[in-house]
């Protein structure tokens, strides 16, 4: 090989990565939730498929993450569009503003159910989100109004209703919002039962939401990473190990485990649609109005989300296993969005 | 007394005894990781096998007028058509929820793939034909005896109206495997039985090739000043103290540095394998110089000193005795080191390359994802049938770290000397 030939190669990738100015974009840049991925890629798919437009590019960035990335700036080197498992918080509207995002378009698009399950080898367990609470928390209640680091080793330890099998759930860590909703919905729901932790959440909210919030470190919740399959996978592999996931991931494996009830509801898509299950969280997604004109297909591609045949009952984002809004939810949701209604906390 | 005259007698068989021993512990930790190989090999493989062949389903369709208008194809309600087509086979479904049900049975893709085949065969426009399209991953599932019939029902993902539906559509032979090119000319897609590894190859080919235009020519450089002009002191050691740590430096340091240089400052395009391919360059230098510098270090000084001694300068001299011995072992170490950013995952993951990219990159500025990212994309994708797709991902990925490690091999095997 001519060395010299090789040399003038590298000078001109390096003379045009500088040179290179920042270009224009062709497709749809979206970031976000890992939770809202699987519908985010079908649409953008779909929409690429069917459209003259680019395919949109989808990164899986977490809902902070996303978010971080969303706020960082209005120009066209930031992404259009973040996937939220949650809802935008105040001081994430802040940043944007501080950097220039005015005006962010927000999008519901759905619901995710948290379910608890187990192999289907084992019994299916019938939880309140009390047993939750005392079986996972840090710290739980020693019954005369202080609290003791959890000393529950089995679950009939926390409740003599349930079987005595050692408490093991396999759950994602501090990182994935499936945690933070699954701390908030089903820890702290179960937490408030107790009356003087409820009265403590007006005196010391900080004290509460530690309370409340913390998972136990003892080796009985396990931070299984965020893959889903692999809880899965061992779920089957010992029987008497609890999984924490989304329901998409029952829904696909529903030969292998079973999910538990909470509160009396089974995890089943017609009881998470109408709000019965207690551990479900909505879906967003934002998109940064400036942007709209600026990218092509902006207007298309939220055309193609709000459509019947999309996030509708029959639509196909059901069948990848999203819950959908109330038909007069998504009529409302549609004509926002179309309108490209600004968000307004 | 000990007779010390016959040393080569004493202790023979104790001794003899260690020598066998030892050869036994090598032959077990041979052994040992050769079983670690195979179980992992194996496993892959077996799972991968299912990705092999594909199921396609036919579905008479009609291409008549009412159908569509043979000057505007594009508009053509092919969705429409494939579901009229399933309907047609199973007339006696009245039902809307067991029509929903009977649509499942073709691919989501299937209206796409029926676009494609009469965009490019205009003649079948106007009749009714027998068209293989993709069946879904449910079904392909059932075929190959993934799912349990016996289950209860509601257990299983295919209900037993289904298994009636695929057990009437396969006596009549409209159900076939096919041996799966797709999967190595799809670029990736939601749906688990068109997903495709091409777009990942390509992502890959390119990252790759700007990792090598970069990294090789400055490591080969940078290498042959410090081994053979360098003056030797504090500051070029310090300088090689740096290049053996950054060596051994986690990648995904690389990968925030790519993140805050090249897409913040420098304000390159994100998810580019041209940025990949920098991000790779960065983190394989080290790796890349140090084995130059150990090619070089090969070359006995009698060469250069030879060359010298007649009359050529320094530079003559390394560049024409030097440097044509070393080239072998500088290019094995150049593959080596470009075998381990092709394996690479966490610097992109900053960079905004692991993600959803469906079409087939064309340039180094369009997004692009690289093959160990979609083998972790795929890894985590609910879909069961996934699992199948990584497996053959990484057996893509496998031969391909094969074939350059070979490569490495038969370079070293052609062009070394030895002296």
């Amino acid at each position: 090989m001519s060395i010299h030939l090789s040399l003038t190669a590298t000078a001109a990738l390096i003379t045009a990565s500088v040179a290179l100015p920042a270009m224009a974009r062709d497709q749809i840049n979206i970031v976000g939730s890992s939770t809202v991925f699987p519908f985010s890629t079908a649409v953008a798919e779909r929409f690429g498929k069917t459209t003259d437009f680019p395919t949109p590019v989808v990164e899986s960035t977490g809902s902070g993450g996303g978010l971080k990335l969303f706020c960082a700036g209005d120009g066209l080197n930031t992404p259009d569009i973040t996937n939220a498992s949650r809802r935008i918080k105040a001081s994430e509207v802040a940043l944007c503003a501080e950097n220039g995002v005015k005006e962010i378009v927000e999008a519901k698009i759905g619901f995710d159910g948290i379910v608890l399950a187990n192999s289907v080898e084992a019994e299916q367990m019938d939880l309140t989100r009390r047993d939750i609470f005392l079986a996972l928390a840090k710290n739980v209640p020693d019954g005369e109004g202080k609290t003791m680091p959890n000393p529950y080793k089995l679950w009939s330890e926390v409740n003599p209703d349930l079987p005595a099998v050692k408490i093991e759930v396999l759950g994602p860590p501090p990182t994935s919002g499936t945690r933070d909703a699954f701390a908030e919905l089903a820890l702290e729901g179960g937490c408030k039962t107790f009356d003087w932790i409820k009265a403590l959440k007006k005196q010391d909210k900080a004290a509460y939401k530690a309370l409340c919030h913390t998972i136990r470190e003892d080796g009985a919740y396990i931070e299984a990473g965020e893959n889903d399959n692999l809880i899965v996978q061992k779920l089957q592999a010992n029987k008497d190990a609890v999984g924490v996931f989304g329901y998409s991931f029952l829904e696909e494996n529903s030969d292998v485990v079973q999910g538990s009830i909470v509160g009396g509801v089974a995890p089943e898509f017609e009881e998470i649609a109408s709000g019965n299950y207690p551990i479900a969280r909505s879906l967003y997604f934002y998109v940064k109005k400036s942007h709209v004109g600026q990218v092509p297909g902006m207007m298309e591609y939220l055309r193609e989300f709000t459509d019947e045949d999309t996030w509708g009952d029959d639509g196909y984002l059901v069948d990848k296993g999203l819950i959908p809004l109330t038909e007069g939810e998504r009529a409302k949701g549609a004509a926002d969005i179309l309108a490209l209604q600004p968000l307004a906390m | 007394m000990i007779d010390l005259s016959n040393k080569a007698g004493f202790d023979l068989a104790a001794r003899n005894r260690a020598e066998w021993r030892f050869r036994l512990y090598g032959i077990l930790a041979i052994a040992v990781s050769l079983l670690f190989l195979l179980t992992m090999v194996g496993n892959i493989t077996s799972t991968a096998s299912g990705a092999l062949k594909r199921t396609e389903i036919a579905i008479e369709v009609d291409l008549g007028a009412d159908n569509l208008d043979p000057d505007d194809l594009r508009a053509a309600p092919w969705g429409g058509i494939v579901k009229q087509g399933l309907r047609d086979m199973f007339p006696g479904i009245t039902k809307r929820k067991d029509k929903k049900l009977l649509y499942k049975l073709a691919s989501p893709e299937a209206s796409f793939e029926l676009e494609k085949i009469v965009t490019e065969n205009p003649g079948l426009v106007g009749g009714v034909h027998k068209i293989w399209v993709s069946a879904s991953d449910d079904l392909d599932l059932f075929i190959r005896g993934k799912v349990d019939p016996d289950l209860p029902e509601q257990k299983r993902r295919v209900t037993d109206d289904e298994i009636t539906w695929i057990k009437s559509l396969e006596n009549s032979g409209n159900i076939r495997r096919v041996i799966n090119w797709q999967f190595l000319t799809n670029g990736d897609s939601r749906e688990p039985e068109v997903a495709g590894i091409l777009g990942a190859l390509v992502g890959s080919a390119w990252s790759l090739g700007v990792c090598f235009i970069l990294s090789f020519p400055i490591g080969i450089g940078a290498a042959l000043y410090l081994e053979e002009f360098a003056p030797k002191n504090r500051l070029s050691d310090l300088i090689e103290v740096n290049i053996n740590n950054l060596a051994a430096v986690p990648s995904i340091v690389f990968g925030l540095l790519g993140l805050a240089m090249f897409l913040g400052v420098m304000g390159l395009p994100r998810s580019s394998p041209l940025v990949g391919g920098m991000v790779l360059a960065l983190m394989t230098l080290p790796t890349m110089i140090i084995a130059a510098r150990a090619a070089l270090k090969a070359v006995p000084p009698s060469f250069k000193e030879g060359a010298l001694a007649l009359g050529a300068t320094p530079v003559q001299a390394v560049f024409h005795h030097v440097f044509p011995v070393a080239m072998p072992g500088m290019l094995t170490g150049a593959i080596i080191g470009m075998a381990q950013a092709l394996g690479e995952t966490a610097p992109l993951l900053m960079i905004g390359m692991v993600a959803f990219i469906v079409d087939i990159p064309t340039s180094i500025v369009q997004p692009a994802t690289a093959l160990p990212v979609q083998i972790f994309l795929w890894a985590d994708a609910p879909e069961r049938a996934f699992s199948e797709k990584t497996a053959a991902a990484i057996i893509v990925l496998l031969f391909f770290l094969i074939a350059m490690n070979l490569i490495a091999i038969l370079l070293r095997r052609k062009l070394e000397t030895r002296f």
